[in-house]
């Protein structure tokens, strides 16, 4: 199921912008890799190269390889659309289908890619729900709509929603930034129990968060504004938060950075 | 230093107010003033005596409401009194065009006005009906949806999600110029084309052309607008689950925005309905029940209200059938507005818990 991923020489522009410049790192399969960084150096703009939703965005584009084990993202007559089935992705905010009930966003990936029995459906929109930590909460009320749960519970239903589609990797673009304590501490037991199946990248803004939940993090950084973000480094967690070998991680861990 | 608030001295905080029903007083005393100069002065004219008291009424709040309470609560209560000016300006055309129109259109609105056409009666005489010309306007309008639509909303899907770059740009200024288009001269663009260069006759389908090109601008228009209300969170949620774009418009975007695209294709329908002048052109007008709007001329409301009227010389059976259609054509246009509010509320997403 998890695959590696295996990242050499990228840069991504934003129309002439250069946002981050020649990164290379590995991403070890069912394992946690925590993205940290202060604001604008990159961080959701490199994980977005990694399911190639940056060149959603209006002018980008992306040079370099990104492989996912044996295969290059940006190779020649590579579908975005199924690298996106293989690399799912939680964002920011909440985002569940408002015009959908919580069982059609969990089965959303599914049925937008293709007809599935019912009987079918309905195992995988449980066992997602379950992986999620959200099937006793919403089991009485599938069919009501999903905007109605609470943040949390939205945030798990569209982990729920992208775990549907058995992705081997899953993108986090700061998945508890909008939560509160309780609903960031059910997210992250869950991503605990996800990185057994799943190969987890997760950007965040929380140290102390990256600090509890990866096993790998990675620090990007920019020289100034309007600098292009790089990868200052990326080593064992508990390796960046004791003891990095670049002084500039420890300067942003410890708080005294700029 | 507590003991400075329990002094007999009046609070900083609290200055004097007037009461709540001030406001109505004033507004009483204009009017009745109003009424007094214009029945001193001889003037006739309601406009004129409401004028004068709307003009007294901002003037009078003001001056009273500077001597009690200071100039600032003055100030607020001139633009409050602005507000509701404007406001009475607005509503009372409106509530008196509905008043004459109902009140003289229920004459002769009835079962019998609704089914039978003006087939064999003569202007002068009572009787007959409008049924030709309610079929002639569905029929006509209906062609003209059926054209606009999809026209409309692929236009604003397209400007919306693709559209990028230099023709975008030329797409935008094209409806922007259709949005401009006089009626009369959509009316002529169809007939010059359709009518004197391929030599067809006159017909409800040549009525529909034209007004579909005032009607596509409105929808590619409101479409656009509710199109942008989408939030891209939601796009790249779908984009993200491995969903190919165009499903993930069909089934994402479409569906959180449908309730405002209905209320815009009904709005447009709504402006539609009541054109006269590419009806004129096109379609003609006809006595008779004409069920086939791709041949030989069709009635439709608009232009049986102006024929009735005109024919009429202001009074008798032809003049009360005008106020009648007039009254038929403004309950079609509220009825659709009702549905698409209706629409609009039932397809709107939930948030119920």
């Amino acid at each position: 199921m998890a695959k590696r991923i295996d990242v050499s020489g990228l840069n991504a522009y934003y129309g002439s912008f250069l946002a981050i410049e020649d990164i290379s790192m590995t991403v070890e399969p069912r394992s946690v890799t925590a993205f940290i960084g202060p604001s604008g150096c990159g961080k959701s703009t490199f994980l977005r190269t990694l399911n190639r939703m940056h060149e959603v965005t209006p002018g980008g584009r992306v040079e370099g390889k990104v492989m996912l084990d044996d295969e290059n993202l940006y190779g020649a007559g590579i579908d975005p659309v199924s690298v996106r089935r293989e690399v799912g992705m939680v964002f920011q905010r909440p985002n569940p289908f408002p015009t959908m009930s919580v069982y059609d966003n969990v089965a959303a990936g599914l049925r937008l890619n293709g007809k599935y029995k019912k009987s079918e459906l309905d195992d995988i929109v449980e066992k997602s729900l379950r992986g999620a930590n959200l099937w006793n909460e919403v089991k009485d009320r599938l069919n009501k709509p999903g905007s109605g749960l609470s943040g949390g519970q939205q945030q798990r239903l569209c982990i729920a929603r992208a775990i549907a589609v058995e992705p081997n990797v899953l993108l986090m673009d700061e998945p508890c930034s909008a939560l509160d304590p309780i609903s960031t501490l059910a997210i992250e037991d869950l991503i605990g129990e996800l990185k057994e199946r799943f190969t987890i990248v997760i950007v965040t803004h929380n140290m102390q968060q990256a600090a509890r939940v990866s096993d790998r993090t990675a620090f990007f950084n920019l020289a100034a504004v309007g600098q292009p973000g790089k990868l200052i480094e990326i080593d064992d967690t508990e390796r960046i938060f004791s003891n990095p070998s670049v002084q500039a991680t420890e300067d942003y861990i410890s708080g005294r950075f700029g | 230093m507590s003991h400075a608030t329990l002094s007999p001295r009046r609070s900083s905080l609290r200055g004097a107010t007037l009461p709540k029903w001030f406001a109505w007083a004033v507004a009483a005393g204009s009017v009745a003033a109003g009424l007094g100069i214009s029945a001193a002065a001889g003037l006739e004219s309601s406009i004129q005596w409401a004028l004068i008291a709307a003009v007294l009424f901002v003037l009078g709040s003001y001056a009273v409401s500077a001597k009690v309470e200071g100039r600032r609560q003055a100030k607020d209560r001139t633009a409050t009194s602005l507000v509701w000016v404007a406001f009475l300006l607005a509503v009372v055309p409106l509530a008196s065009l509905m008043w004459e129109t109902v009140k003289r259109g229920v004459k002769v609105l009835d079962g019998y006005f609704l089914t039978h056409s003006m087939g064999v009666v003569a202007d002068t005489e009572p009787g007959g009906g409008i049924y030709h010309a309610i079929l002639g306007t569905l029929e006509q309008v209906g062609l003209a949806t059926v054209i606009s639509v999809p026209v409309g909303v692929l236009t604003a899907i397209y400007l919306v999600e693709y559209g990028r770059g230099r023709l975008a740009k030329a797409v935008t200024f094209f409806v922007d110029v259709m949005t401009g288009i006089p009626s009369i001269v959509a009316g002529l663009f169809i007939l010059s084309v359709w009518v004197l260069m391929l030599d067809m006759g006159p017909s409800g389908f040549a009525g529909s052309m034209a007004l579909s090109i005032l009607m596509i601008p409105v929808v590619v228009r409101s479409t656009e607008e509710m199109l942008k209300l989408v939030p891209n969170e939601l796009r790249e949620a779908s984009l993200a689950l491995g969903v190919p774009k165009w499903r993930t418009i069909l089934k994402v975007v479409l569906p959180t925005s449908i309730g405002g695209i209905t209320t815009g294709v009904m709005l447009a329908i709504a402006r539609i309905t009541g054109e006269t002048a590419p009806v004129l052109l096109l379609v003609w007008v006809t006595n008779f029940i004409n069920a086939n709007p791709f041949q030989d001329p069709q009635a439709s409301l608009p232009m049986y209200i102006y024929l009735q009227y005109q024919n009429s010389g202001g009074y008798g059976a032809a003049y009360d059938r005008a106020w009648a259609a007039a009254l038929t054509l403004i309950a079609f246009i509220m009825i659709l507005n009702m549905v698409a509010r209706g629409i609009a509320r039932w397809k709107a997403p939930k948030t119920g818990r």
